[in-house]
């Protein structure tokens, strides 16, 4: 007789024999194998005796009076639902149609008389494993299906939360169109758009390096970053500082975010573009014609320390109704069945043709279709309108304290020097400070539009000396900000002095701004006596700063702004 | 005499296997073999006749009785298919086969009782 095996595992084998000499029989060289033994004389008891008791393995007589062998089978498979219960057939049936009856009702195996101990035992065996990996199977099957959706469930959860914070923004701005599938995010692509103080719009089109879940986790910290500076008025540099800053700090070494980021500014009819590994966007002239690619110049946010991180963005002039078109790398890199990429002539084709700007989204899926042949859903695309400032409106700062405590007989002087104006920008503290004068919140845009063009003119035309004619065209704007850039660094003397006054009047009050810098001032009776037109793109923004202020007026040759903004009580 | 009716080899495995069963095993299979054959002479029909033919042969195939198994298969096989002439002489044989190897069931029976 064989010795049970080590990892022997008594089953509960239940026989369904109507002859009671092959009952015993059998029933005893089962038991002798180490398991447990029920028995039945018919099919119907062994139903019975299945239902109460649950055996792991059925030996079933094929032909037994009231219920037959097929029946029982039927029945028993039936109870035992998904779970595999392998039925032996005991049979000396010979013809083959009568054996195929026998797999028909759900039989595994047979047995055929007259009976083989080891035989059997090897059946059992084989049976058992099949029962063992079926179990297995389901097992693990409902344990992915537990996991998958208790994945899902997290995931509908960070994205509801996800858009919590990413409605935050201005993506519903009237001349930004966007297209992104529901679970883009979940693709690591990030869309953010929101509007300054001033009124400028920051965008970002992001897409972190991955997919699932850990290529969601870093949207949420750069989402806040982003919208939190925006909001508190810090230009693109230091909020990509920032975000650069963050992202390496939290994100592990193989995950960083590529990322577009602009700054338009509808007023000053300029963009700041800062591309990190993004695919080319495009500035696309009003009317047709060559698409302008905005190149990325910059490794991803998250990759360089921020000591080496380079901050560094391109300016570029903008007129009314241009566009500006930005997308993710799941266009340019959808690849037909021969490998091919769609890559960025085909995609410069499409925006070349495109005459409907209201179609142009279409017009890019519909080219990807057709070279891909199917449709794909992880595509990002963003198109925003150069429009009328007034069209914009960007949404009334909401103000949680009453302004009883309003600060309001006050004067502060600040003097940055030459170290200082290299890397920091004081423009969101000083804001910040005056947005404590109630009576000044309904000005907010205007001021933060007024205070940052004064310090931008005595920073760039005053302390940097740059000749402002430098920007009269739109292929020297590029080179004037270069420039910039390399005075900037080489910064050794200069300062910019700050003097902002509040006083009170009878009924509200006045704030004075006073910006000075170490510039060789301009003539000032010249430039103001241009021609609006004229002073577009090189005109300082005094003519700016004179339409959105109540008074503005230039000393000491130009090396002084004065401005001032008034309000009245509030009722 | 008695290989022709019983293979030997078969019953010296069934003690083996049953070891203290084996004596019940026998006794079993005499009471259950007599039923079988009041079952084949009072089948009712074909199926019955072909169901008792097809029990028979199987106990008495585990039991070893290979000429009387033999039969049965006959008998089911000739009920099943056909021709169904010569049937009651298939019985009979089968009455005279039983008939002999229960006197070599009841010689094992006396054999393994005394010890």
């Amino acid at each position: 007789m064989s010795q049970p095996a080590h990892d022997f595992e008594a089953l509960t084998v239940l026989i369904a024999e109507d002859g009671a000499a092959d009952r015993l029989l059998l029933a005893t060289i089962v038991r002798k194998q180490g398991h447990q033994v029920l028995t039945a004389e018919n099919g119907e008891q062994a139903v019975t005796l299945f239902a109460e008791q649950r055996p792991h393995i059925v030996l079933l007589d094929a032909l037994m009076p009231v219920m037959d062998g097929f029946e029982a089978a039927r029945q028993i498979k039936a109870l035992a639902g998904e779970a595999l219960v392998p039925i032996i057939f005991l049979t000396s049936l010979s013809e083959e149609q009568a054996l195929v009856r026998c797999l028909e009702a759900g039989g595994d195996d047979f047995l055929a008389k007259p009976y083989s101990p080891v035989i059997l035992a090897a059946k059992i065996k084989a049976m058992d494993r099949l029962r063992r990996l079926q179990a297995t199977v389901l097992e693990q099957r409902d344990q992915i299906a537990r996991h998958h959706n208790h994945l899902l469930n997290e995931q509908r959860v960070a994205k509801a939360v996800f858009d919590q914070v990413a409605h935050a923004g201005c993506l519903s701005a009237p001349n930004i169109r966007y297209l992104q599938s529901p679970y883009a995010l979940f693709n690591g692509d990030l869309l953010l758009a929101a509007f300054t103080p001033a009124g400028d719009m920051h965008v970002l089109l992001g897409d972190f390096t991955g997919h699932g879940l850990p290529a969601a986790v870093g949207a949420m910290p750069l989402a806040e970053v982003f919208y939190g500076m925006t909001a508190k008025g810090y230009g693109l540099a230091e909020t990509l500082r920032e975000m650069n800053a963050k992202l390496k700090r939290i994100l592990p070494v193989d995950m960083f975010c590529c990322a577009l980021l602009l700054n338009l500014s509808f007023q000053r009819r300029v963009v700041e573009v800062w591309n990190g590994g993004m695919p080319d966007g495009y500035l696309l002239p009003a009317g047709g014609g060559e698409p302008m690619p905005l190149v990325s110049r910059h490794l991803p946010l998250g990759i360089l320390t921020p000591e080496r991180f380079d901050d560094t963005t391109e300016v570029l002039p903008l007129a009314l109704g241009e566009r500006l078109f930005l997308l993710s790398d799941g266009v340019v890199d959808t690849s037909d069945d021969n490998e091919q990429l769609f890559g960025v002539e085909r995609l410069r084709q499409v925006l070349g043709a495109n005459r409907r700007p209201a179609l142009l989204f279409e017009e890019v899926l519909q080219a990807l279709e057709g070279f891909r042949g199917r449709s794909r859903d992880d595509v990002s695309l963003l198109d925003i309108e150069v429009v009328e400032p007034q069209l914009l409106s960007p949404p009334p700062v909401i103000y949680s304290d009453s302004g009883q405590s309003s600060p309001l007989d006050w004067s502060l002087q600040f003097e940055f020097r030459a170290d200082t104006l290299k890397r920091f920008n004081p423009l969101p503290y000083l804001l910040q400070l005056l947005q404590e004068i109630h009576g000044l919140r309904a000005q907010s845009g205007a001021l933060h539009s007024v205070l940052t063009e004064l310090y931008s003119n005595a920073l760039e035309h005053g302390v940097l000396g740059l000749d402002s004619a430098l920007k009269r065209d739109a292929r020297s704007f590029a080179s004037y900000y270069q420039m910039r850039n390399e005075r900037l660094q080489a910064l050794s003397e200069g300062f910019i002095r700050v003097h902002l006054r509040v006083e009170p009047g009878p009924r509200g009050g006045r704030l004075i701004i006073e910006v000075e810098d170490s510039g060789k001032g301009f003539n000032v009776s010249k430039v103001l006596a241009r021609p609006v037109s004229e002073q577009g793109l090189c005109g300082r923004g005094l003519n700016l700063i004179r339409r959105l202020s109540r008074r503005a007026e230039w000393v000491d040759e130009g090396r002084r702004a004065c401005v001032e903004f008034a309000w009245e009580a509030l009722a | 005499m008695s290989e022709i009716h019983i293979d030997r080899k078969v019953l010296s495995d069934l003690q083996e296997v049953m070891e203290d069963g084996y004596l019940q095993l026998l006794e079993t299979f005499l009471a259950d073999s007599e039923i079988r054959l009041s079952q084949l002479h009072g089948a009712k029909n074909a199926d019955e006749l072909a169901h008792a033919a097809h029990s028979f042969k199987g106990s008495s195939s585990n039991m070893g009785a290979v000429a009387l198994a033999e039969l049965c298969r006959q008998l089911e096989d000739r009920v099943n298919h056909g021709p169904l002439q010569g049937i009651e002489d298939l019985i009979n044989q089968i009455d005279r086969e039983y008939a002999a190897v229960r006197g070599l069931y009841c010689d094992e029976r006396q054999r393994v009782s005394i010890g």
